[in-house]
């Protein structure tokens, strides 16, 4: 029978068929966070449960910790300290690793998380972050759940899943040399809607796509999620498969050719069929820039803010209306008429080498800086990207350009009460979600790639950038 | 967990496409590692015109009266998208939200009301406009009632309209059940499954 890469790895992890829409999944990762994980552990403790496998399970110090140099325990967020602290002990009593504040490997969970070969290809991983959908991009399954649902699965090892549609988006014509993973994901929430994905597990296809590397794939399954898909995924390369080896919890010698060979198995078959397929043209494509309050709300980086008048529906031009006011624009102006107070470089999304390599690239080969008025921060997205970014000197180069250089974790992506950048700040931002207050009180969020940022940073307004 | 029977009760209507779970609970809002103590952070940016001071807003629409007692939220498109955080079912059951009726909503917060005993129900739009404008019309009066079993809302003009739920959700809303109970029943095939899939995948097993 023709399967595609979600099937087959669906049908590998079924432990128990529960009815006809629903199975009992076996989940081989589970990943923790202080922000969401102490709770699971704690009521799964209250109830005198236990983690079935301790080996498979893991938490990280990511979404609170403070980001700036000497941080410590307390932070910047109020009550911070009490996650903190309540994370480590949850994670010692239940003796699963934790990788702490001051660990050299700490760092966001959907960084570290493959970094350090912990999600596999052709594996299940879950973890109360919405975001897991971004390990899809490794050939894995991943997808965010609650607490509740966490806790199951850390005692049981397994969870109750509705098996999802599938869903293939094929990426036609050759993509213009500006066009980074952020805009291929931006233009597709934008064409498909933020509903587009809805119940389905997405394979990101076509020519575009086989040509990525690891961690632009890790960018586009990200954002999977702003989709309202279950789960998006792209099938392993040989480069993808290769890129796992002597990564710390990833097999060696003979279990190494033993995975090689699984992994290599992990593609859609020639004749497998889906529940939907869309195509998507890459050739007239350019770089994104969000201008409202969801993802879907995407320009290209030269074109104007829309206008209400031209929505397609009574409620989309109510949310346009709504979003347009928040966001302090203007209808059919240019984004480059805002000035910015804030650029932001990190999270899940973008935190990684490649990323900032773009961004310092863009810097370095225009020679700009950080215009007055702008408060700029490059947060890499964990402790491995920070030293090998450092190795090559691109810590220099942002704080030379005038952005200031970071530890490692969440950091601005979100604001829990703590650092921010003023109220309603304008902020160009790597991030995935241009939310109303999601960055800050009445902050105005626009979503761009590194690059982009990296120029936007420089010329004080929302532009599109290109090395 | 609560279960879910029967629901008669007063609803808001917000009817608005998008509701992210960062506008029903802002991040800011989540204060302790608790699942209490959240309904006060419930829609904070809409619903106080200074979060810190709580100072309500006076047009949004569960400050105001009989809204403040609602158990029922007419809601858009996708209500729940963004962050997993399971907060916002609890800062909504918290509140004494029963069930939400909704075009659609976000995968991951649907799966989080149904273990937390709030009744997610999918409606078509217009049936939601309609709902929405004769609850508006007269909100003290005009409640909604739910029935699980029969898988009915019924509403003024609308009558009785049918709605779809997964026969999973359905059993552990109308039952209360706890899911891990439940799977703690499989013990035997889970094992089976791991001793099985040791020889395939033994890379797997750290």
């Amino acid at each position: 029978m023709q399967k595609t890469l979600f099937d087959k790895i669906w049908d590998t992890h079924e432990v128990s068929k529960l009815s006809e829409s629903q199975s009992l999944l076996y989940i081989d990762r589970i990943f923790l966070h202080e922000r969401t994980g102490a709770i699971a552990l704690q009521s799964l403790a209250a109830k005198q449960r236990q983690v079935r496998q301790r080996a498979h399970a893991f938490c990280t110090m990511d979404h609170i910790v403070d980001t700036l140099p000497g941080r410590t325990d307390r932070t910047r967020m109020p009550s911070g300290r009490e996650f903190i602290i309540a994370t480590r002990s949850a994670t010692e009593e239940a003796k699963i690793r934790l990788f702490d504040i001051s660990d050299p490997d700490q760092g966001i969970v959907h960084v570290i998380s493959p970094e350090l070969g912990i999600t596999l290809p052709g594996s299940t991983i879950i973890c109360p972050d919405s975001h897991t959908c971004t390990l899809g991009g490794v050939g894995a399954v991943g997808w965010g759940v609650g607490s509740t649902e966490a806790e199951h699965a850390l005692a049981t090892s397994t969870l109750r899943v509705k098996r999802p549609r599938t869903m293939r988006i094929n990426y036609t014509g050759e993509a213009p040399a500006n066009l980074t993973a952020k805009d291929i994901i931006l233009l597709t929430i934008k064409t498909l809607g933020t509903g587009g994905g809805s119940g389905f597990a997405i394979e990101f296809s076509g020519d575009a796509i086989r040509d990525l590397d690891v961690e632009a794939r890790l960018t586009i399954c990200n954002m999977s999620v702003e989709l309202s898909a279950f789960t998006g995924m792209i099938e392993p390369s040989t480069s993808v498969i290769k890129w796992f080896e002597g990564r710390d919890f990833a097999p060696e010698g003979e279990q190494l050719r033993l995975a090689t060979s699984y992994w290599e198995s992990l593609k859609t078959d020639t004749f497998a069929t889906f529940d939907r397929e869309t195509t998507i043209d890459l050739s007239q494509a350019k770089p994104q820039l969000s201008w409202g309050t969801s993802p879907e709300h995407c320009i290209d980086h030269d074109a104007r803010v829309p206008d209400p008048k031209d929505a397609p529906s009574k409620i989309v031009r109510e949310a346009w209306e709504r979003a347009l006011e928040y966001m302090e624009l203007k209808p059919s102006t240019p984004l480059s008429d805002y000035p910015l107070q804030a650029a932001f470089i990190g999270s899940c999304t973008n935190s990684r080498l490649s990323d900032l390599r773009a961004a310092a690239e863009y810097l370095q080969q225009t020679n700009n800086r950080v215009a007055k008025g702008v408060k700029a921060i490059c947060v890499p997205g964990s402790g491995r990207v920070k030293r090998a970014a450092e190795a090559e000197g691109l810590d220099k180069i942002f704080m030379e350009a005038g952005f200031e250089w970071r530890e490692p974790g969440c950091s601005l992506c979100f604001y829990a009460g703590g650092e921010n950048f003023g109220e309603g700040a304008r902020i160009i931002s790597t991030t995935n979600r241009n939310f109303e207050g999601r960055q800050g009180i009445r902050a105005k969020t626009h979503l761009a790639s590194p690059i982009s940022v990296a120029a936007s940073a420089c010329a004080g307004f929302p532009i599109g950038g290109s090395l | 967990m609560r279960a879910f029977t029967q629901h008669r009760g007063v609803a808001a209507p917000l009817l608005r496409d998008n509701v992210d779970t960062d506008a029903i609970i802002p991040s800011r809002e989540m204060k302790t590692v608790s699942k209490s103590g959240l309904a006060a952070g419930l829609f904070a940016p809409w619903r106080y015109l200074d979060a810190q001071a709580r100072t309500p807003n006076p047009n949004f629409v569960l400050n105001k009266p009989p809204y403040t007692d609602a158990s029922i939220l007419i809601a858009g498109h996708n209500f729940g998208c963004g962050s997993s955080r399971e907060h916002a079912a609890w800062a909504l059951g918290e509140f004494g939200f029963r069930a939400i009726l909704a075009h659609s909503f976000g995968a991951i917060f649907k799966n989080n009301v149904v273990r937390n005993g709030i009744l997610p129900v999918e409606l078509k739009w217009p049936d939601l406009e309609t709902i929405g404008e004769w609850v508006t019309s007269n909100p003290y009066e005009n409640a909604i009632s739910i029935d699980l079993d029969a898988q009915t809302v019924s509403a003024g003009p609308l009558g009785s309209v049918d709605f779809e739920i997964d026969a999973e959700a359905k059993l552990m809303l109308l039952h209360g059940l706890d899911e891990i109970g439940l799977t703690e029943q499989f013990s035997e095939e889970i094992k089976a499954f791991e001793n099985k899939d040791k020889l395939i995948r033994p890379w797997n097993y750290l």
